[in-house]
This record gives structure tokens, sequence and C-alpha cells, in this order.
């Protein structure tokens, strides 16, 4: 079989931030937020992106739409007109076109909506600042992105105050399928719903994606909501990428400890059920695998060199110096 | 008459809310009782009411107004108090307030004052209720950041809530609410903010201390897997209403309510690959409850000339469990 077109592949993007405190805010040393990622996601696939809070998830998704600047690497994205672009090398006025094939939707449906706009004015802002001056042609897209996503053309004069949380994520999709995109970055765009509200999100989204020959990089804390939306899915730890595997590989073969744990310790909604902890973060340490303090599985070698991705099976790599299939635990 | 290891027994309560638009009915003729020693979960979606009932406990419901019902708490000595007859302000109920029902937040950051250290605030609370005072007070509160597992209790006293992480933060908070042993704790959504890896820390800790110390917990969450791992019975709430009501094992094997049942068919699995169904529609206006019984609207089961007109009554049935719904009246089978 053929390699599915990629539609955004990122290479070794790293970003780091400086700490600063005390005494006229001095700089008081580097947090590395993002340490050579490296990623790849089909058109038309889902791919995940998990971790604990803290582990550079946000910052990646921010780099790809661009808010935030990396410090190295690439971003290569394919657009159906002007081929293979490295985003990270466009100006400003380069980026502008392409800002519309690239949206996001984000985690709070309270706070990403401004509440002195009306639904028109939220929905159609990313058509006027990509440069869409026809008001007719804003109305009449908004209302029908609103159509698609289960709201109706009269909400269109309302304020987000008078919708349910589940509602206002609706507006929220709207938003980010208003310029037609090619790729939706979702950072944890269903962790602040209810159960039964998140259900309706997330099989919304997976309509419009077959529907809209959508991408998504999809960003969760909740392994449960990424087994359910994800072809593929990366698992980040300290700003890197320990494991990346087709969804169901991952799910059923963990290879990283860190993935291993990560799983045992996801809430099964059954009773009698241990609570499982994973391990305490400990102090990382200035050398070797940055899991190591957390890893039950430790050698030797582990506290002396970093492991590197290497693949284990086609689509699946690992960043451990062992073989999690392969210690017969 | 309630069981004698009844240690709260709310019958028929009901909160109103007096607003501009209308009258809001955030809890409408609920009944729940806590056992003693056990841990009930209480499980509902936003807006169901579940916040605005433990507020009702501890008298803390305004702007909300007891409307009706009663609430019978049994104390140590076994004496009955009607919560819902004393005065929001008064001694009685302060007195009961932290030292019987003592309650940890969502929000760890809003439940501490920013401009206190944590051992001052846990310190007040423990004086205030006479636990202890003067120079036995110091190792009082460092003695309760240990309880919790909290790493170098002596310094953690000494900082400011601010310095701590998330999950230490709730830490101190179960520390604070536990400092003066109540015989009820109230834990409203107390993971929710938390990452997994500290949730399970978290959980684990309310589960060791209630073993521990044998307190009643009432748990409020809306994530059923939460639930499923600390609590021995769940009632489920909607629209200011239990719906039901069963022992955990009962609930999970055999949800009767259709609301309970679409819960826990939208809840996606990280243990095997599922189709999720979603429940149609929206939670309906607080000012228009719908008629007959409140969930009709959007249930997949509903009868048409039942549910649309005679609210259903609590039942209980074989396994224990208790439900409010026609499927399982006597009109079902007529």
């Amino acid at each position: 079989m053929a390699e599915p077109t990629p539609l955004l592949e990122v290479t070794n993007l790293s970003k780091s931030f400086a700490l600063r405190g005390g005494f006229f805010d001095a700089p008081k040393g580097v947090v590395q937020a993002v340490d050579k990622v490296s990623l790849s996601i089909a058109r038309g696939q889902t791919f995940g992106l998990v971790g604990e809070s803290g582990c550079g998830k946000t910052t990646t998704a921010r780099m790809i739409v661009r808010v935030v600047e990396p410090d190295g690497g690439e971003i290569a994205f394919w657009d159906d007109e002007l081929g293979r672009l490295d985003l990270c090398r466009l100006s400003g006025r380069q980026m502008r076109p392409l800002r519309r094939k690239i949206q996001m939707i984000f985690q709070d449906p309270y706070a990403s909506l401004d509440p002195r706009m009306t639904v028109l004015r939220i929905v159609g802002e990313p058509l006027r600042a990509t440069g869409c001056t026809d008001q007719r042609a804003t109305r009449q897209r908004v209302a029908e992105v609103l159509e698609m996503v289960g709201l109706r053309h009269e909400h269109m004069s309302r304020y987000p105050h008078a919708f349910s949380g589940g509602q206002r994520q609706r507006i929220g999709v709207a938003r980010a399928l208003a310029t037609e995109p090619r790729l939706v970055v979702a950072d944890e765009a269903v962790s602040a719903l209810d159960v039964s509200v998140q259900a309706q999100i997330l099989n919304l989204l997976r309509e419009l994606q077959a529907r809209l020959d959508l991408t998504y990089l999809f960003i969760a804390h909740d392994l449960g909501v990424v087994r359910y939306i994800c072809d593929v899915v990366g698992v980040m730890y300290l700003g890197r990428l320990v494991e990346v595997a087709d969804k169901a590989s991952l799910f059923r073969s963990p290879r990283h400890p860190y993935t291993e744990a990560l799983l045992a310790a996801a809430p099964r909604p059954e009773p009698g059920q241990p609570i499982v902890q994973l391990p305490a973060p400990g102090t990382v340490p200035a050398s070797g695998c940055p899991f190591l303090p957390r890893c039950r599985y430790q050698k030797e070698t582990c506290a002396r060199e970093a492991p590197e991705p290497r693949q284990v099976a086609p689509g699946h790599t690992v960043s451990c110096h062992f073989d999690l299939s392969l210690r017969g635990v | 008459m309630p069981a004698t290891d009844t240690i709260l027994d709310i019958q028929a309560l009901t909160v109103r809310f007096h607003t501009r638009q209308g009258l809001v009915s955030a809890v409408d003729g609920l009944d729940l009782a806590l056992r003693r020693g056990r841990v009930l979960g209480l499980v509902g979606e936003s807006g169901c009411g579940k916040t605005v009932m433990s507020h009702a406990l501890l008298r803390i419901e305004a702007p909300g107004r007891i409307e009706g019902g009663r609430i019978s708490f049994f104390g140590r000595d076994g004496a009955e108090v009607m919560l819902d007859a004393l005065d929001p302000g008064g001694s009685t109920i302060r007195r009961i307030r932290w030292k019987e029902i003592a309650m940890v937040f969502q929000e760890p950051m809003t439940s501490f004052g920013p401009q206190h250290t944590i051992g001052a605030q846990i310190g007040e609370a423990m004086a205030l209720h006479g636990i202890a005072s003067g120079r036995a007070l110091q190792p009082a509160v460092v003695a309760s950041l240990q309880s919790v597992g909290m790493p170098r209790a002596e310094e953690t006293a000494r900082q400011y809530p601010h310095q701590l992480s998330g999950g230490m933060r709730q830490r101190a908070m179960i520390a604070m609410a536990l400092s003066c042993h109540p015989t009820i704790l109230i834990a409203d959504e107390p993971t929710t903010a938390l990452d997994v890896s500290t949730e399970s820390q978290i959980l684990e800790l309310l589960r060791e201390r209630q073993a521990a110390l044998g307190m009643s917990i009432l748990y409020i969450s809306h994530n059923l897997g939460v639930v499923a791992q600390i609590a021995h019975e769940v009632a489920v709430m909607y629209l200011g209403r239990i719906v039901e009501r069963a022992p955990v094992g009962a609930l999970f094997a055999s949800p009767k309510h259709p609301y309970t049942r679409a819960l826990l068919r939208s809840i996606p699995r990280v243990d095997r690959d599922c189709a999720l169904e979603a429940l149609s529609g929206n939670i309906p206006e607080p000012f228009a409850r719908p008629a007959g019984c409140s969930f009709h609207p959007r249930c997949p089961d509903r009868l048409v000339g039942i549910c649309d007109q005679v609210a259903p009554a609590l039942r209980r049935m074989d396994d224990g469990s208790e439900v409010c719904c026609h499927l399982y009246g006597e009109c079902a089978h007529g």
C-alpha cells in the first residue's frame, strides 16, 4: 500500500521559554517546552496528541498554527494550490492566505467566545480577518456553517450567554470551519464538557470530518476520547514525543513504559477496579532518559544515554532503549 | 423513620432561586439518604442542581432558598438536627460546618484565601473548632498535612496557596477539611480540574482517609468513571431530582433509568472500541420544566400519554436499587 499523502509534516520542532523571576525579573533558567518533535499527519486523518499537563502539547499546537514562534525545526504543509510550504519560513504576509487553511478549536467554550459579539460576528471573524469584506457573502457562509454544526440560522443575532456549553462549543466549531480549512487543531476541545454533550460534539466532529474531508490534530488528556476519535496517536512526555503509533497498536500493545502507565491509570467506568497510580514525577535527570525516575523497567543504560526515537514496527516509533513487547511483562 | 445507620436524610428537598426571569427550582423534591461510613456518589450534568443541593446541606444556599422538604442530620451523639430549620448565620450551623460536615471544592485555588499561608488557614479552622490551640496548634497543623501525604509538611504549612501545584493544593484542601474530624465530607468535583495522574492520587487519598476515619462521603461528580472507583452507592440526578439510586455494582451492571443508561453509553472507553450514543437534545431551560417526567422530551423509551403527563415516583427494585421511571411502574405492565 502506498504511503498516504501527508497534509502536515513537522520535523524537529523545538521551543524553549526563559524562566524569569526574583529581583528585576532576572532570567533564572530555560524550560525546553518542546524538544525536537517530529510528526506527520495524513490527509483526512486525526492525529491525537496526549500527555499530562505541561508536557508541551499546547505549545506544539500553537507553533503549528503559527501563534508561537518555534526556535527551530520545520513545519511542512501541503497546500492544494501551492504545494509543499514550510510554514516557518513564510513571512506574516505570506502566511495570511494560509491561515484560512489552518484553524483552531479551543478548550473553554465560555472563555473562547467574546460575550459582546453576536454569533454572526464571532463566526464571521476569521472570514473578515482573512480578507473577506463582503457582508452578504459572510452572512451566507455563517448561516451555512451554523447549519453544519446543528445550529440554526436565527441563532446568528444572539450573544454567547444565550447558549449552553454544548451549543457554545458548536459555535466554536462553526468559527473554525468558516474559512473552509484543511487542518483543524482542536486543543482539549471536549475536555470541559459533560459526558453526554461531549459525545454529541465528538460525533459531530467525526461527521464533519467525513463530510468535509478534514484533517484533525486533536489534543486531549482523556485517553478514552483519543481512542474514540483518533487514527494515529502521539504520546508526549516533557516536551518529547515518546511514542507514535496507529490507534490499534498503541492501545493494544503500548511499547513505551510511559504509555503503558498512562493507559493503566486511565479510569474505567466499572466498579471494583483498583485505582492505579502513575509513579510520582521525581526530579528529571540532567542526562539520560527523562522518564527514568518514573520508569519501572529502568536499566543502567537509561541513566547514561537519552533514547532516540526508533521504529519498532511500520508507523510505530518509540523513544526507549528497550522494547516493552520483548520484556515478557 | 430512617434506618439507624443513616447519618443524613434528605426528604422532598426543594431549593428555589427567585430571579428576574422567573422562578428556578434548582433542587425539586429531592430524596436522598447518606449512610454512616459509606461513600455516596452523586452524578449529574452541569446545571442539574448537585452543587446547590450540597450547599443547602451546609446552609450556604443563598441567594437560593429552601422552600420545602427536610434535611435531618444525625450527629455523633445520635441526636437529630433539622438542618433546613436552622438560621444560616446562627451558631448551631456554624458549629456543624467543618466540625460535623466539611466540604472540598472543585477549584482549590479559589477555596483558599490567597493572602494567608496554608498553615494559618488550617490553623484558624482548628482553633475555631477547639481542636487545638496555643503551642499545640502548629504541630496539629503539620500533622494534618502529613495525614494527607503532603511531602515536607512543615515547609508547606509556611507556604502560600499559589506556591503549590494544583494537586498539592487539593491535598491541602482535604487536610483542612479533615482537620476538624468531620463525620461527613462533601467532595464537590474535587478532581475535575486535575490531571489523570494527580486525579488517581487524590482518589486514592480520599479512599484511604475514608477507610481510616470511617467518615461518610458525599462525592459529587459528572464523571461516572471516577464514581465507579470510589463510591459504594450511586445516585443519579436530573433536573433537581434523583432519578436512580443503586449500590455501585447494580448501577453499572444493570442501569435502569433511561438517563443513566444514556450517560453510560456516552462515555468514551479507554479499554475497548465502542460507538458513542449521544443523548439527543439539551437540558431544558430552568424556567420551563417539562410536565410529567422531566426527562421525557429526551427519553428514547418514553410512553406517550403517560410520561409527558404524570411525574413518576421513586420505586424500589429487587436488586436494591431505586428508580424513578414509569417503565418500571405498574403503568408499564398494564
